[in-house]
C-alpha cells in the first residue's frame, strides 16, 4: 500500500459498530454507504453504495448477506435483487450496479478511501 | 350456406359441456345454436351446490357468464321453459313462440324424486337440487332450529350438510338400513354413521314415512310406519333422482320403463335429428347420475354432429369419491362384491375411525371393486388397478393396510398411457405425456391445457404424480430443495433442527449445508429455530439471519422508512390509547390508516424514530403487533354478545384470549383469525386461517381460510366446542402446522396439499391419530410461557438499539427521502425509474 494515498483513507466508523454477516450504513463524503463485515472471507469487509437504483431508496445494508454459487451478496430488502459485494452488480439485471468502495481495517478502526469510488466492472 | 338450427334444451352442467365441446368444433360454424334454460340463471356447478350457504354465490358456481354466449353468438334463453316438442314441423315451443331446429339435442337433466307420502305437498316441504331450491330452504330456515333430509344417499348427506351450514340442527331420514345403500356395505355405511353423528347431524335408518302432519314443537311432524315420529320445522325431500323426460315422452320419442330418453352409443333417441345426453339419456338401459358420464355423452355427440364417425359413449365408470360433511367417502366399482367368485379383504379401524375394502377376482389378481370411509388416500390407486386391469401384487391386503413401508403403491410409472387421470374432463395419462412432449414444463401448464384437475378436482394429487414422474423421466429436475445452500425441503430441515437440537444457523450450515447461506433459506431457519427455541431476533446468532422487517421490528415501506402497528387485541381500544397513537402520530409526523386487522399502522418512521416512537407507546401500555414478522397478526372480532343484539358469545373476550395466547408464535407465513360473536359472522371468521364462530353451546371451529390473493374458504373443522377443547384443538394445529408446512406456506396452501386433507387433520388434532397431541400441546406451552414483547426487550438494551441508527457515525436522516403531502396527511414523493437511478449521482 502507498503511504501517499494512506491520507486519503477516511475513518468511517469503527470494528465494534459493524454486524458480522450482515450490513450497517455510514455516512461518508460520498453520501450513504453500506458496509458488510463477513469474517471468514479473505476481505473480511465489503464496502458498496447504501443506495438501491432498483427501489430508489437508501436501505441496501439492511439486507440479507449470502452468497449466489459462492460470490458473496446482498439481497436488496425492497424487491429482493442480488447485489455483488465484489463488484456492485445487480445479478438480476446486467444493466443494474452500484459503486463499489475500498474500504480496510486498521487497528479496530475502518477506514474507507472515499475519492477511490468506482464504478463496477461486469468483469470484476 | 345458409346455417342451421341447433337447440338444446337444458342449460346445466352438461349441456353447457356439450356446448364448450361444440362450439370448438368445425362444424360449429355451420350452425346457428339456441339454448333453452328453465331457470332464471345460466349454468352452474350443481356438484358444489351446498357451497352456495357457505357463501359462494351464482357467480363463483357459474360455469360461464352470459357473456361467453354472447362471445360464442349463441343464443340463450333464460327463465323460457320449452312446452312442447313438435317433432314434425321440427320445432320446439316455449311460451314464448316457436323455434325451428334441424338438430335438437335434449340435456334437460333430472328431477328430485318426493316420496308419495301423504301431506308432501305442504309449505316447508322442500327438494335440494337448484339454486332456487336453494333460495327456498334458506327462507324456510329462517328463525327456526330443526331440518330433516328425506334419503341418506349422497345427495342427502350433501343436503344434510347445507342444511347444518344454515346453523339447523340436521337429521338424515332413510328408508334403508345404511346410509348411502348403493355405494357402501353395512360395515362402512356404519362408521360413515358414527363420523357424521358426531359432527351433530342426527341419523335415522329403517324408517319409512307414513305421513306429514302439522307438529306441535316445531311446524311438522313426520309419522313413520313403526309408530315412532320426528317433528321438524322443514323437510328436504332428496331420496333420489328421475330422469327428466316429459317433452320426450309428449312428443313420442321412445323411453324407457322406469323413464329416462332412450339413445344409442352416438346418443341419437329414436328420432335421428333428436339427441339426448346426461341424467335424462338412458344408455343401455342405465342412467347416469354423475357429471362425468354426462360429460363424456357430451363430448361423444359433439364430435358425432362434427361428422367423427367413431365417436361413441360406451358406458362409464360409477365410481365415486367425494368428502360428504369433511367425511372422506369412495366407492369403487363392484363394491358390492357381486361378481362370480369375486373375493373381500377388509380393513376396519375403530380408533383412527377408517374403514377398507377390497373387492378382487376369484385368483386374487384383479381388483373388481373397493370401498373406502375416513380416509381416501388410497382412492387414486385402488381405481387405477380397477379400470385399466393392473395385476394386483402377490398381497393385496397390502393396498389397504396402513403404510407398513412395503406398500406398494401403484406409482405413476406403472399406469399405462390409456390410464384416465381425470374422469371429469376425460384425460389420459397419454395426453399429459403429449402435452408434456410438446413444451409444458409444469403441472400448471399441464392444467391449463388438458384442462385436467379442473371439474371436481379429485385427481389432482395423482395428477401431480403422473406430471413430476413425467418430467424426471425426460430429464427435467423437479427441485424440491429450499435453494442452494441446504438440499433439502422446509419440512427437512424441521427435522434436522428437532432431531439434532441444533441452535443456530451457523451450526445447521455447517453440518448440512454449503455455502454461507442467503435471503431464502436464513429467514426460514430463523423461524424454525424461533419456533423450538423462542429466543429474542436480535441475539447476536440471529440477526443476520431476518428480514428487515424482523431485524427493526417494523414494515419496511417503498421509500425505506417504516411502519408501525401496536398490538390492540381483538380490536378493543379505550378513548386514552386511541389518543396515544394520535399524538405520537402527530409528533413524529407519521401518516396513519386503521388497518383490515381492526388496527392502526402508522407510517413514515425511520431508523432514527423507531426507538422513539415506541419508547412513548410501551410506556402508554402498548406492545408489539408482529405485524413485520410470520406470526399472529390479529385476531379479529364483532362486537359479541357484550352489545350485540343477536351475539351469542362473547366474542370479543374470545378473539382478546387468543390474540393473547398466540402473540408472538413464529409460523411459516402469517397467521389471522376472526371471531365472530354468532352466525351473521360479521369478522368474517372463514376467511382467516382460524376462524371460530359462536353458537349457542359453545364455538364451531373453522380452519385454513385465506383472504387475499387467493381466496379461500376455511373447512368446519369441529362444532360445539367449550373454550378448553376450541383451545386444545388450535394448540396442535397451529403447531402441527408450523411443524409440517413449507416456507410461505399459508394454511390453506398446506392443508390442500397435506395428504388426506382435513379428515386426516382432524384425526391427527381430534383423534390423535400420531400420538403426539400432548407435545404439541407442550410446544406451544412452551411458546406462549416464554412470550416478550420484543419491543420492550430492545429498548432496555443499549446494544440491541445500536442497530436502530440510519448512519452508525452521523445522526441526519437520509437525504434521499422526498416527501409530498396528499389529503392533509405526508407521504413518499413518487419516483420514476430514471429517477430513481440518478437519485444519488449528483
Amino acid at each position: 500500500m502507498n503511504t501517499e494515498h494512506d491520507s486519503q483513507w477516511q475513518v468511517v466508523c469503527s470494528r465494534s459498530d459493524l454486524v458480522p454477516e450482515a450490513g450497517v450504513a455510514v455516512w461518508t463524503q460520498a453520501g450513504p454507504v453500506a458496509i458488510f463485515y463477513l469474517p471468514d472471507t479473505p476481505e473480511q469487509i465489503f464496502a458498496i453504495e447504501h443506495y438501491d437504483p432498483v427501489g430508489g431508496a437508501s436501505v441496501l445494508a439492511r439486507g440479507i448477506v449470502g452468497d449466489v454459487q459462492g460470490e458473496p451478496v446482498v439481497a436488496s430488502p425492497l424487491y429482493k435483487q442480488h447485489f455483488s459485494l465484489r463488484s456492485g452488480q445487480c445479478l438480476e439485471d446486467e444493466r443494474v450496479s452500484v459503486s463499489c468502495f475500498e474500504v480496510r481495517l486498521d487497528k479496530g478502526q475502518v477506514q474507507l478511501r472515499a475519492h477511490g469510488r468506482k464504478k463496477a466492472s461486469r468483469a470484476a | 350456406m345458409k346455417k342451421q338450427h341447433l337447440i338444446v334444451i337444458g342449460n346445466g352442467m352438461v349441456g353447457h359441456h356439450f356446448l364448450e365441446q361444440f362450439t370448438g368444433s368445425d362444424a360449429a360454424a355451420n350452425y346457428h345454436i339456441t339454448v333453452f334454460g328453465e331457470e332464471r340463471l345460466c349454468a352452474y356447478d350443481r356438484v358444489h351446490l351446498s357451497e352456495y350457504f357457505d357463501g359462494s354465490s351464482h357467480e363463483d358456481l357459474a360455469m360461464a357468464s352470459t357473456e361467453w354466449y354472447g362471445e360464442q353468438g349463441i343464443e340463450l334463453m333464460l327463465d323460457e321453459a320449452v312446452t312442447r316438442i313438435d317433432r314434425e314441423r321440427q320445432q320446439v315451443i316455449t311460451s314464448q313462440g316457436a323455434y325451428p331446429y334441424d338438430a335438437l339435442v335434449l340435456a334437460t337433466g333430472s328431477y328430485p324424486f318426493v316420496p308419495p307420502i301423504d301431506g308432501n305437498d305442504q309449505p316447508h316441504c322442500l327438494v335440494y337440487r337448484t339454486l332456487d331450491d336453494l333460495d327456498a330452504i334458506r327462507k324456510s330456515a329462517e328463525g327456526v332450529k330443526r331440518g330433516v333430509v328425506v334419503g341418506g344417499g349422497l345427495l342427502g348427506l350433501e343436503a344434510a350438510n347445507a342444511l347444518k351450514s344454515l346453523g339447523l340442527e340436521a337429521h338424515v331420514v332413510e328408508f334403508a338400513p345404511r346410509l348411502m345403500p348403493v355405494q357402501l356395505d353395512d360395515e362402512g355405511g356404519q362408521l360413515l354413521r358414527e363420523k357424521i353423528e358426531e359432527l351433530g347431524v342426527r341419523v335415522h335408518t329403517e324408517k319409512a314415512t307414513s305421513e306429514i302432519i302439522p307438529g306441535e314443537q316445531h311446524r311438522l311432524r313426520m309419522n313413520f310406519t313403526d309408530e315412532d315420529h320426528l317433528e321438524t320445522d322443514l323437510i328436504v325431500f332428496s331420496a333420489g333422482i328421475r330422469p327428466q323426460d316429459a317433452l320426450a315422452r309428449d312428443a313420442g320419442l321412445e323411453v324407457g320403463d322406469r323413464g329416462g330418453v332412450v339413445v344409442d352409443n352416438q346418443c341419437t333417441t329414436s328420432d335421428p335429428r333428436v339427441f339426448a345426453i346426461g341424467e335424462c339419456a338412458l344408455w343401455n338401459n342405465q342412467i347416469f347420475g354423475l357429471v362425468a358420464p354426462g360429460y363424456t355423452m357430451a363430448k361423444t355427440l359433439a364430435a358425432h354432429l362434427n361428422g367423427d364417425g367413431e365417436a361413441a359413449f360406451t358406458g362409464a365408470d360409477m365410481s365415486t369419491k367425494l368428502k360428504l360433511l369433511g367425511v372422506d367417502v369412495g366407492s369403487i366399482g363392484d363394491a358390492h362384491a357381486q361378481s362370480a367368485g369375486a373375493r373381500t379383504l377388509r380393513y376396519l379401524d375403530e380408533s383412527a375411525g377408517t374403514y377398507q375394502k377390497l373387492v378382487i377376482s376369484e385368483d386374487r389378481k384383479y381388483a373388481l371393486g373397493a370401498i373406502l370411509v375416513g380416509d381416501n388416500a388410497k382412492y387414486d390407486t385402488l381405481l387405477q388397478y380397477m379400470l385399466n386391469g393392473i395385476e394386483l401384487p402377490e398381497n393385496p391386503q397390502s393396498l389397504i393396510l396402513p403404510d407398513s413401508g412395503d406398500a406398494p403403491t401403484l406409482g405413476a410409472d406403472a399406469l399405462p398411457e390409456t390410464a384416465t387421470i381425470c374422469s371429469c374432463h376425460n384425460v389420459s395419462k397419454g395426453d399429459i405425456c403429449c402435452t408434456i412432449d410438446s413444451g409444458a414444463t409444469d403441472l400448471g401448464t399441464v392444467k391449463t391445457e388438458t384442462k385436467a384437475a379442473s371439474g371436481c378436482g379429485g385427481c389432482a394429487g395423482l395428477l401431480k404424480n403422473v406430471v413430476e414422474f413425467e418430467l424426471e423421466s425426460r430429464g427435467v429436475e423437479v427441485n424440491k430443495d429450499i435453494c442452494e445452500h441446504f438440499p433439502y425441503t422446509r419440512q427437512e430441515l424441521y427435522h434436522l433442527v428437532q432431531v439434532e437440537k441444533i441452535r443456530t444457523f451457523r451450526e445447521l450450515l455447517d453440518r448440512h449445508g454449503t455455502g454461507r447461506g442467503c435471503d431464502i433459506c436464513k429467514p426460514a431457519v430463523a423461524s424454525i429455530l424461533a419456533s423450538f427455541w423462542n429466543e429474542h431476533i436480535h441475539e447476536p446468532d440471529h440477526v443476520p439471519l431476518q428480514d428487515t422487517n424482523d431485524t427493526f421490528m417494523a414494515n419496511m415501506q417503498k421509500n425505506g422508512t417504516y411502519s408501525v402497528v401496536p398490538r390492540v387485541p381483538g380490536g378493543e381500544i379505550t378513548p386514552e390509547k386511541l389518543r396515544v397513537l394520535g399524538e405520537v402520530a402527530e409528533k413524529y409526523g407519521l401518516y396513519t390508516k386503521i388497518t383490515g386487522g381492526q388496527r392502526i399502522d402508522l407510517f413514515g418512521a425511520t431508523l432514527n424514530q423507531l426507538p422513539l416512537v415506541w419508547q412513548e407507546l410501551i410506556e402508554a401500555g402498548f406492545e408489539t403487533g408482529h405485524a413485520y414478522a410470520k406470526s399472529l397478526r390479529t385476531v379479529k372480532s364483532c362486537v359479541g354478545s357484550t352489545w350485540c343484539r343477536y351475539g351469542v358469545q362473547d366474542s370479543v373476550g374470545m378473539s382478546i384470549f387468543l390474540e393473547n395466547r398466540y402473540k408472538g408464535l413464529r409460523a411459516p407465513h402469517k397467521l389471522k383469525m376472526g371471531v365472530s360473536g354468532c352466525t351473521r359472522e360479521c369478522a368474517e371468521a372463514q376467511a382467516k386461517d382460524i376462524g371460530v364462530i359462536a353458537t349457542e353451546n359453545g364455538w364451531n371451529l373453522y380452519v385454513c381460510g385465506n383472504g387475499g390473493m387467493r381466496p379461500r374458504h376455511a373447512d368446519l373443522f369441529a362444532t360445539d366446542l367449550d373454550d378448553q377443547t376450541l383451545v386444545k384443538y388450535i394448540d396442535r394445529l397451529l403447531m402441527f402446522y408450523v411443524r409440517t408446512a413449507d416456507r410461505l406456506q399459508r394454511t390453506s396452501v398446506w392443508l390442500e396439499n397435506l395428504e388426506g386433507g382435513l379428515a386426516y387433520l382432524q384425526n391427527v388434532v381430534i383423534n390423535d391419530s400420531l400420538g403426539i397431541g400432548e407435545e404439541l400441546e407442550a410446544q406451544m406451552a412452551h411458546v406462549v410461557e416464554t412470550y416478550q414483547c420484543e419491543w420492550r426487550t430492545a429498548l432496555s438494551d443499549q446494544d440491541k438499539l445500536k442497530r436502530f441508527r440510519e448512519f452508525v457515525n452521523d445522526e441526519r436522516e437520509d437525504p434521499v427521502q422526498t416527501w409530498t403531502e396528499e389529503r392533509g396527511q405526508k407521504r413518499p414523493a413518487d419516483m420514476t425509474a430514471e429517477e430513481k437511478l440518478i437519485a444519488v449521482s449528483g
